[in-house]
């Protein structure tokens, strides 16, 4: 008879295997890391570039620079970059996050040896034409509007802006800083950051000898190198604030807390994501089974830890119905006195070590997810041991340790506190 | 290619295995042939919130969420206006877990009141969160009822409006079970680094003694051709005009599915596409245009959206739009344009075998449109498609008569 109240049996995941990649260096000095796996006949290849140069009273030039670097070089106009890379059914895309830009190149084996040198001429020949220029500060200053309509979106700016200030992690962009935009701080930055010398090639999917030597034909040579500066910031902790937008119209309100913590760098760090997904990193988390799956106050709420180059901060997030904001703020207070107070029990701690695990070996889906893994700790200047001590801090750490975390970390006399609606 | 293996339960339930050795994970993927369409016009809603309860613990266990963590797993799902989806991926080892979970919950649910309550809480925030504190967010819940007048399709997932949600009781959700949730009505994917026999074991361990109920055979009041234009316009605290357009086009299973599909990529696919280069490169009447088709079962939309630049009047903006429909009816496409979207979607399904969960979703969702193996010949289909398709397509489709218009508009403009 199938007993169906007994779960059956299962085991902790043992081991995780990463892909290591292998290293390479293009003539002009480029490195270039391949994480290889020949089961489908398609690649990844992403350009990534340091951000630099940093000026506070041109905030837009990065981010610009990359949303508009296909939209004109010499050979081929806005529309003639985009049909061929779109007849060759690759996909093109561009990225800026805090620290770096990248250029993302994905396509079919068959048809690298047609895409690359497109690639290559906006990687190096890129135009910046004042009339695309024109079209993106309007369009852009309109998205903003809208996003401006977004409680959820406002209390992101805003609580980056009180941690980071005018820095490329914290500004608070307005519509002024579209009309700021000069099409010559464009070709600056593009000179200045899209280099060689200031280049990293990464490599995921199919990729033999052959391709490697049509990467070096198209990247190798003739690229002109730079003198640019990388962007360094220094962060204090700043003191307790709260921020409050009000909306008077508002069926929720959009809620973040958090302040500086530490990046991936530090040797706390994992400790510190296994507090963070007690507390709100996953759906069984503390925060969830109280706000959502006991009071119904929201649709989600959760907790992150983020790590960047030059700083780490930590963060909760939810919206919640305004009637009830005040009383899961209140709630949210709680949970984090209760890390700080009482020890994680046994059974849950075993439930998030077996969770973290499983999830840890889920996001090594496939070969992107590697490469992905890779450039965590390759720009973090770490290694493969990064995720050795990860994997085995999450077997082993203690309750009293969580304890002790809690209260370095979770310090609420350091708290930012955002709500965007009505509490 | 994504190769399966298929098999049949006493009681109906119809199971799929796709062996990947490549990965150390499983996903078990299933999908129930209700959504959206098959409510009860006075309680919609209804399939959304029932998918939330689905994980308010069931008849043995009585929570779903926290055996399958503890075993290294993660679950979600959702629910469209045809279907209700859910999925778990773990650690290929501890596939059985899964089995003994969703099995369960296949078998009766533990109909908890204090799950009721939550959940009617949580998808009332859901309600507020995803359309109504969201500039533009209740598009939807306008343009169906303009375009729809007598099929379910009327209403979207979340429902016609908060009080259905609030007003659900625990009859209607045992209803709503015995009715839908049956082995019969449900298509099982296993997929992942898994074995066929180890599958079909464990698939007649835990789900064939489940009884295979009464089979639900569905019959949904059509559309009738619309044969008037339609236009509604919304005023709101929005920044941006804008405007929605939506036109009746067949359902998934018509041969023609595959000239929309790609009749929406000559229109708006990515930066080379027809709309963003004339209405916003060229005429800058738009700081955002799309165009795109629903996929849905029974007849769907074809729908055109843009939000205007400041300044541009409405009457411009719908004009301009029509001249790039006229353009498809009146000329044939080039061989080199159809070429172009024809290799984004093959390259496009290349990629989505990147993906183990997407490989069981798709393999589900074809299975439900007749044969799983389809999945493996659509490049093929949409390589049939020929310029004179797409050109009589947009005749039979781009007609005043047949639209529907919805003008959003900022409260200025009032």
């Amino acid at each position: 008879m199938l007993n169906r109240q007994q779960a059956p049996d299962f085991k902790q995941v043992s081991t995780i295997n990463f892909i290591h990649p292998e290293k390479k260096v293009l003539d002009n000095g480029i490195s270039v890391f391949t994480i290889y796996s020949g089961e489908q006949d398609l690649v990844r290849i992403e350009f990534i570039f340091d951000n630099v140069n940093w000026k506070s009273e041109k905030p837009l030039q990065a981010i610009a620079v990359s949303a508009l670097i296909n939209n004109g070089t010499n050979k081929l106009s806005a529309k003639e970059i985009a049909e061929q890379i779109d007849f060759y059914g690759a996909f093109f895309q561009t990225e800026y996050v805090q620290d770096q830009s990248s250029v993302t190149l994905y396509t079919l084996n068959k048809h690298l040896r047609s895409v690359l040198p497109i690639v290559k001429d906006v990687l190096s020949e890129s135009q910046f034409p004042q009339q695309e220029l024109d079209i993106y500060i309007q369009n852009q200053k309109q998205k903003l509007q809208v996003n401006l309509k977004k409680n959820d979106i406002l209390a992101r700016k805003e609580f980056a802006h009180a941690l980071f200030g005018n820095t490329a992690y914290g500004v608070n962009i307005q519509a002024e800083h579209y009309d700021g935009l000069k099409r010559e701080d464009l070709v600056d930055y593009f000179k200045a950051a899209y280099a060689p010398n200031n280049c990293t090639i990464i490599v995921s999917g199919k990729f033999d000898e052959a391709s490697f030597n049509l990467l070096n034909d198209a990247f190798g040579k003739d690229w002109e190198k730079s003198n640019a500066i990388k962007n360094s910031f220094d962060f204090a902790a700043t003191a307790k604030q709260t921020i409050y937008t009000e909306k008077p119209e508002a069926l929720q309100s959009a809620i973040r807390i958090g302040q500086l913590a530490i990046n991936r760098k530090h040797e706390d760090f994992s400790g510190l994501q296994i507090l963070n997904t007690v507390l709100g990193g996953y759906f069984g988390s503390r925060l969830m089974n109280n706000i959502r799956e006991d009071k119904g106050y929201t649709y989600g709420i959760g907790s992150g830890v983020s790590s960047l180059q030059q700083a780490g901060y930590l963060f909760i997030a939810t919206e919640v119905g305004a009637d009830v904001c005040a009383a899961a703020l209140t709630e949210i207070y709680k949970e984090i006195e209760i890390l700080k107070t009482e020890l994680v029990g046994d059974k849950e701690l075993n439930l998030v070590r077996n969770y973290m695990l499983g999830s840890m070996l889920g996001s090594l889906e496939n070969v992107f997810s590697h490469a992905d893994k890779f450039k965590n700790i390759y720009f973090a200047g770490l290694d493969y041991d990064y995720y050795a001590k990860y994997i085995e801090t999450v077997k082993t750490i203690t309750a009293e340790e969580l304890l002790a975390m809690a209260n370095k970390y979770l310090t609420t006399d350091h708290f930012t506190e955002v709500v965007i609606g009505n509490k | 290619m994504v190769d399966f293996n298929r098999f049949t339960l006493a009681n109906g339930l119809k199971v799929l295995v796709h062996e990947d050795a490549t990965t150390p994970m499983a996903v078990l993927n299933i999908l129930y042939d209700v959504g959206a369409r098959d409510e009860d016009p006075e309680k919609t809603g209804f399939a959304h919130l029932f998918e939330h309860l689905m994980f308010g613990g069931s008849v043995n266990i009585p929570n779903y969420d926290e055996p399958l963590q503890r075993v290294g797993g993660e679950n979600n799902a959702f629910t469209s206006n045809d279907i209700t989806n859910y999925y778990i991926t773990l650690p290929a080892e501890n596939i059985e877990t899964a089995f003994w979970l969703e099995s369960d919950r296949m078998l009766s649910l533990a109909f908890s009141e204090k799950s009721l309550d939550t959940q009617r809480n949580v998808v009332s925030e859901e309600f507020k969160q995803r359309y109504l504190n969201q500039p533009y967010g209740d598009v939807w819940l306008k343009l169906r009822p303009l375009a729809y007048k007598k099929h379910s399709y009327r209403w979207a997932t979340i429902g016609k409006e908060l009080s259905h949600i609030e007003n659900a009781t625990m009859d209607d959700v045992k209803a709503f079970f015995k009715k839908h949730y049956t082995p019969q009505n449900a298509i099982l994917v296993v997929g992942g680094n898994v074995k066929t026999a180890d599958v079909k074991k464990m698939a007649e361990k835990w789900f064939e003694p489940i009884p295979a109920g009464e089979k639900y055979n569905r019959n949904l009041i059509q559309e009738d051709s619309q044969t008037e234009a339609r236009q509604e316009t919304v005023r709101a605290n929005v920044p941006l005009n804008a405007i929605y357009m939506a036109f009746k086009i067949p359902g998934r299973l018509n041969q023609d599915y595959y000239a929309f599909d790609l009749l929406s990529d000559i229109l708006s696919r990515g930066q080379s596409s027809r709309l963003y280069n004339s209405l916003l490169k060229e005429q800058k009447l738009f700081s955002d245009i799309n165009a795109y088709i629903s996929s849905s079962l029974d007849p769907g939309l074809f729908i055109v959206e843009g939000k205007l630049v400041e300044g541009i009047t409405i009457e411009t903006a719908e004009k301009a739009i029509w001249a790039e429909l006229e353009k498809l009816k009146n000329e044939l496409v080039s061989e080199t344009e159809l070429t172009k979207v024809k290799n984004k979607v093959e390259s496009v399904l290349v990629f989505s075998e990147m993906s183990l969960l997407d490989k069981a979703m798709n393999l589900a969702y074809y299975e439900l449109l007749g044969d799983a193996a389809m999945l493996n010949q659509e490049t093929e289909e949409f390589l049939k498609v020929e310029a004179k398709d797409i050109k009589r397509i947009s005749n039979e489709t781009f007609n005043h008569k047949s639209s529907s218009t919805l003008y959003y508009l900022t409260e200025e403009n009032a």
